[in-house]
Parts: structure tokens; C-alpha cells; sequence
């Protein structure tokens, strides 16, 4: 039986073949011994701080709210070695996996972030890692593709179903479940069978530790909102974590509209979606009336997936957070106002958390202080955006 | 509690006095389309089955390999729905009131119906019992529970590397049969599975659990013979059957034709 608790309320458990279960137990105890470990924790501790660059900054816009009520702050994880926040967690994992003797590494990537993070952490620790990757991620991903390839990945496309993450999460499944002995699954957001959302929340959650520490040097006191985009949901777990016991604090997620919420194109799990199980967690999902997975869409790559990590659904149905979406158009436009004001180019996944932050701005009535966990940084979406918008005047 | 006649009990008690084991084969329901789904399934009885294990199309199948992947989009690309599942095996009943059904899916099909309302279509259709490949012992209890309400057993999995704690449970819980995994990985015929394992059989027998029927990788009578040897009640091919369908797809007559072949030759090899 499971030594952590394996729901969030009525959400999460372990829906996977009992084949799975000793590896998924395996993990469970070395996260608690290595949770008790001071050396595990030290050498996490020093990683984080030397290799990959925290804490990061938080900076306050100057230019893009005109509300002179509001102070909006910018959790700087773009700037965390690898583009974005997933490198922390990578380095947590990675540093499991050694401590299990593993020395292979499964992990899949959506918009090549989590990959790209798992590469450069198998490369500095001297693990092997094979990456899985819908076929058409892999096409509109190009850059990061070549960055997994650097850093000596496998990088594997998937064909089947969609071809996004949802099919890279399948394929990655169906490697561990003849491969648990040599290789750790290293599955990239907080979502998927337990004890992995429990891990990843653990391994982000000094995202909102230095937010708090941040916000009270700077402003004396805690925000008023912390803002983060949510595909399967680990930056914002991460910066939700430590204010979840502030109810002052409100927690908001932002998924993704795509092409509207009243479209069939839109990645929007909580919005839209109804509860049911995919990749190992009851949560909420997309799905038919027969219970067949549909296909999501974003413009951004890290936001399409159809479900959402198993915590964001207890939160949503608890009311501790809110969830609202924000279309590809408005994401585009958050990214641009970025650019244009702040001389920051945002992730479109960060963007999407940015343009419900500048529509809660606008609409301030009192003093308020806003953060966005800008979770990643916009470098890997410049091909993309510029085929969309074309030459910008 | 509905009664049903104890079709799988009947099945291997019949088998014993002949000394033989069971042969069981794994088809997708739906697969390629309704009408040729029905005659492949009513093939497979004619060919000798002795039970069959019948899958229902998802999605997102995480515990296949291509070959049973492929007959879930198959059977999807035809619109096939949970409602035409069931009158297909109705049909099936209808026409073997004595064989064993089983079903074999994936546990979001179950919930998005509702658990009581799937078990008790399933029931009604004439479903004997029903393992979901993604609900492992310790998120099984309201299947079973839901399952024994309506004379539905539930089929556990045991896995080659399952703790003694695991295999405890499956004596006290497991009905109708267990499935013996023969190897680590997904579904499929291109892996052969590794030497049953006696050792694994001997400490399923140990913990009295329901007669193991070894799944996974089975694609030849030599497979079924040697795991009947080992001690097993009997094999489940299923990428090896749905392997026929797929490379007929185009001449339903000769896929239906090696289908029954490959049957008999299967159920010739678990003469003990």
C-alpha cells in the first residue's frame, strides 16, 4: 500500500497495469528517503542554486499596466538555465533516479521544454536518456529538437493518435513497462499515477517559496493573486504550493481557449472538460460521451494536452483556485505587449498566464498585486509566432 | 445478487476430465467493423475456443503494442460505440449460450458510463467477466464490489514481478480465472514471453488463486503447449489473432478461413 497519500480528494490514485505498481512504489520510497536525506537535499539545493541559476528574479513591469492601481510582478523562471521552470524537477528526478541505480532515463516533451530539461540533466549526470515526442510536435519544435540531439537525447517521434503529448506520454508508458528495471520515468508535469504530481509539486514548489520571500522584501506584505498557465499544471502548482495556505492569496490557472471555448479547439480541461481517467490520474479530461480521449489544441505546444494534473482538479473543485482561459489571440498579443513593453520575450505558454494578469489589471478597481509565474522564456516559439504574425512593423 | 451459471468454473472442470487446457484468443470488438466483427468472434468459437477474451476500443490504449493499437483505431475509424459493443456480444450469446466471455479495457470506458450502469450492460449482453487494464488490485475494491452485485467476476492481473503482498490479495479476490502476465512490456507478438515461470505459477497455486491463464506475447501452440506444461490453466493469444485480421482486411473469407486455422492449431497444443 501507498506510504504518501495518493489522492487529492476524490482526484488522482494510481490507474496504470499492476505491472507498473513496484516501479511507481520504488519511486515513492526513494522520494521519501531522499525528502529525509540532508546530502540529497544538499546536493539538490546546490544544483539548483550553481547549475541552474536560483533563486530567479521577480521583476516588476514597468510599462505594460497603465492601471496606476496595480503592481504586477514577473516570476522570472524564463530565466532559469534551460529556458524554463521545468529544469527544476528535471533535477530532482534525475537525482532519484541515480539514487534507485537506475541509469536510463524515459521521459516524453510537448513543446520540447521538459525534454530539452531532461537532456541537459542526463547529460550532466551521466544518464541515457530516450525522449519521446509527437511527430508533430517534433515539426513545430524543430529547435528544441536539435538542443535534446546537443546534449546526446534519443529523440523519438510518435506517430500515433494526435501526435502531440498525449501520444509521447502513451509511447513513454508503454517503454517503462518493459524497461522499470534499467529506467526511470521521468514524466515532466504534475500530472500522470501517483506519487509523480506529488513529486514534481515538491520539486517546484520553491517557485512560490521565493515569490513569497520576494514579495514581502518588496512590498511588505503577500499579493493579492498568483497568475500561472496550466496545460498539465506543474508551474503553477509549483507557485500555488506555498499559498495555498494563505487564503488571502488567490491562486489562478489559465488554460488554454485555443480557438474558443465554444469551438472544439481548445486544450481547456477544467473549463470545458468532465472528470475521468487518462495516463494514471482521475481527473478532468476531454472526452467523448463514450469515454474516448479527444484530441486538445493551443497554439502553444507545452499547453495542449487534454487533462490536467490531478491537484489543479481538487483546487478547481474545492474553490481554493480559479481556473479561467485565454485564446491563442490573446496569448499572441500578451507575448507581443511583452516584447514590445518590457523588452521580455515570454514562452506563448507563460503568455497565456500574462494576457488573464494584464485583463485582471485592467479591471482593477482597488490596489492590487499580481504575479505571473513567467515560466518560461519565448526563444523556442520565434519560429512559430513569426509564421503566424509575419514580419511585425 | 444475480445468478448466472458459473460459465468458466463449467469450462474448466469439462476441461480437466479431458485432460486438456484452455485455449483462449483476444479480438478488438469492432474491429475492423460491426458485421465482420461478428463473424470473426463467432470464427473464433467455431475454430475451438474454449472462452474468449474480448476487447473494447479506446483511445489512448497505454498496456499495447501496435498490433492491438491498430485494431482500436480500426474499430474507432468505423464510429464504434460502447452501445455497439454490447449488441455484438449479445449476439454472440445468443448464438453460445455456454461459452465464457470476457472483457478486457480500459478503465475510463467504465467510469464516463458509470460503473454500475457499465457492469450491469455488461451483465445483460452476457458478459462473464471483465479485467480493466489500468486498475491494478489497489484501486480495484469498487469494481469488485460493483462486479459481485451483478454476477460479473472480475479478472486480476498477475504480473511477473508482483510482491508476495500482491499475489495474497489475488487468492482472496480473484474469481473466474487469473491473468498470468508472462513477461514485462505491452501487448504483442513480436516478443515472444519468456518461459512461463514455474516459480510464479507455484506461488500463484500457493496462494489459491483462480486457474492462471497466461497471456502476453503467445503466438505459437508450441507457447501454449510449453505454458500448460509449466502449469498453467491454459494461454490467451491476442496480437497473434488480431495479427490475421489485419493482414485480411481486404479478403474477409480467408481472414475468417485462418482464423479458425489458427485456432485449432492453438487448441490442438493443449492436449496435456
Amino acid at each position: 500500500m501507498n506510504k504518501l497519500n495518493s489522492k487529492f480528494g476524490n482526484f488522482g490514485g494510481m490507474y496504470v497495469p499492476e505491472l507498473l505498481i513496484p516501479a511507481l512504489d520504488q519511486l515513492e520510497q526513494a522520494f521519501i528517503d531522499a525528502q529525509q536525506d540532508p546530502e540529497f537535499q544538499a546536493e539538490f539545493m546546490g544544483l539548483l542554486k550553481d547549475y541552474a541559476g536560483r533563486p530567479t528574479a521577480m521583476t516588476l513591469t514597468r510599462n505594460i499596466v497603465s492601471n496606476p492601481l496595480v503592481k504586477l510582478y514577473l516570476k522570472r523562471e524564463d530565466l532559469l538555465h534551460g529556458g524554463a521552470h521545468k529544469t527544476n524537477q528535471v533535477l530532482g528526478q534525475a537525482l532519484l533516479t541515480k539514487r534507485m541505480g537506475k541509469t536510463e532515463v524515459i521521459a516524453e516533451t510537448g513543446a520540447g521544454q521538459h525534454g530539452v530539461a531532461t537532456a541537459l540533466a542526463c547529460a550532466l549526470m551521466g544518464l541515457k536518456a530516450r525522449i519521446y515526442m509527437g511527430a508533430k510536435d517534433v515539426e513545430r519544435q524543430a529547435p528544441n529538437v536539435f538542443r535534446m540531439r546537443l546534449m546526446g537525447a534519443e529523440v523519438i517521434p510518435v506517430h500515433a493518435g494526435s501526435g502531440t503529448l498525449k501520444d509521447a506520454v502513451n509511447e513513454a508508458m508503454r517503454d517503462w513497462s518493459g524497461s522499470y528495471e534499467k529506467a526511470h520515468y521521468l514524466l515532466g508535469t504534475a500530472a500522470g499515477p501517483h506519487p509523480f504530481p506529488t513529486i514534481v509539486r515538491e520539486f517546484h514548489r520553491m517557485i512560490g517559496e521565493e515569490t513569497k520571500t520576494q514579495i514581502l522584501e518588496k512590498e511588505g506584505r503577500l499579493p493579492d493573486a498568483v497568475v500561472a498557465c496550466v496545460g498539465g499544471g506543474s508551474n503553477a502548482i509549483g507557485m500555488f504550493a506555498d499559498f495555498i495556505d494563505e487564503p488571502s492569496v488567490k491562486l489562478i490557472g489559465v488554460e488554454p481557449a485555443g480557438k474558443g471555448l465554444h469551438t472544439h479547439e481548445h486544450g481547456a480541461a477544467m473549463c470545458k472538460g468532465t472528470t475521468g481517467i487518462l495516463h494514471g490520474s482521475f481527473t478532468y479530461i476531454m472526452q467523448d460521451d463514450d469515454g474516448q480521449i479527444e484530441e486538445s489544441y493551443s497554439v502553444s505546444a507545452g499547453l495542449d494536452y487534454p487533462a490536467v494534473g490531478p491537484q489543479h482538479a481538487h483546487l478547481h473543485d474545492t474553490g481554493r483556485a480559479q481556473y479561467v482561459a485565454i485564446s491563442d489571440d490573446e496569448a499572441l498579443n500578451a507575448f507581443q505587449l511583452l516584447s514590445r513593453k518590457e523588452g521580455i520575450i515570454p514562452a506563448l505558454e507563460s503568455s497565456h498566464a500574462l494576457a488573464h494578469a494584464l485583463n485582471m489589471a485592467d479591471e482593477a478597481e482597488e490596489e492590487m498585486i499580481i504575479v505571473v509565474n513567467l515560466s518560461g522564456r519565448g526563444d523556442k516559439d520565434l519560429a512559430h509566432v513569426h509564421s503566424i504574425l509575419g514580419d511585425v512593423k | 445478487m444475480a445468478t448466472t451459471t458459473d460459465r468458466y468454473q463449467a469450462m474448466f472442470t469439462a476441461l480437466n476430465a479431458k485432460h486438456q487446457g484452455a485455449f483462449v484468443p483476444f479480438v478488438m470488438v469492432g474491429d475492423p467493423d460491426k458485421q465482420t466483427s461478428v463473424n470473426i468472434i463467432k470464427a473464433l468459437v467455431e475454430g475451438g475456443a474454449d472462452a474468449l477474451e474480448l476487447g473494447f476500443p479506446f483511445s489512448d490504449p497505454i498496456a499495447d503494442g501496435p498490433t492491438i493499437q491498430q485494431a482500436s483505431i480500426r474499430a474507432l475509424s468505423h464510429k464504434i460505440k460502447t452501445t455497439d459493443c454490447f449488441a455484438i456480444i449479445r449476439d454472440v450469446r445468443d448464438t453460445y449460450p455456454d461459452i465464457p466471455i470476457g472483457l478486457l479495457l480500459y478503465s475510463n470506458l467504465v467510469f464516463k458510463r458509470g460503473i454500475e450502469q457499465f457492469y450491469k450492460d455488461a451483465a445483460a449482453a452476457g458478459v462473464d467477466s471483465i479485467l480493466i487494464a489500468d486498475v491494478p488490485l489497489r484501486e480495484a475494491e469498487r469494481f469488485i464490489a460493483v462486479a459481485k452485485s451483478v454476477g460479473i467476476k472480475q479478472i486480476l492481473i498477475a504480473p511477473p514481478n508482483a510482491s508476495e503482498e500482491t499475489l495474497a490479495q489475488i487468492g482472496t479476490q480473484s474469481q473466474g480465472y487469473t491473468y498470468l502476465l508472462g513477461r514485462a512490456g505491452v501487448t504483442g507478438a513480436e516478443t515472444a514471453a519468456a518461459t512461463p515461470t514455474h516459480e510464479l505459477i507455484e506461488k500463484l497455486t500457493r496462494h489459491k488463486v483462480a486457474p492462471p491463464l497466461l497471456g502476453f506475447g503467445i503466438s505459437k501452440p508450441a507457447q501454449v503447449a510449453e505454458a500448460i506444461k509449466a502449469g498453467a490453466a491454459g494461454a490467451i493469444s491476442g496480437s497473434a489473432t488480431v495479427n490475421i485480421i489485419a493482414k485480411h482486411l481486404a479478403e474477409p473469407e480467408v481472414m475468417l478461413e485462418q482464423l479458425k486455422m489458427f485456432v485449432s492449431e492453438m487448441k490442438a497444443a493443449t492436449q496435456k
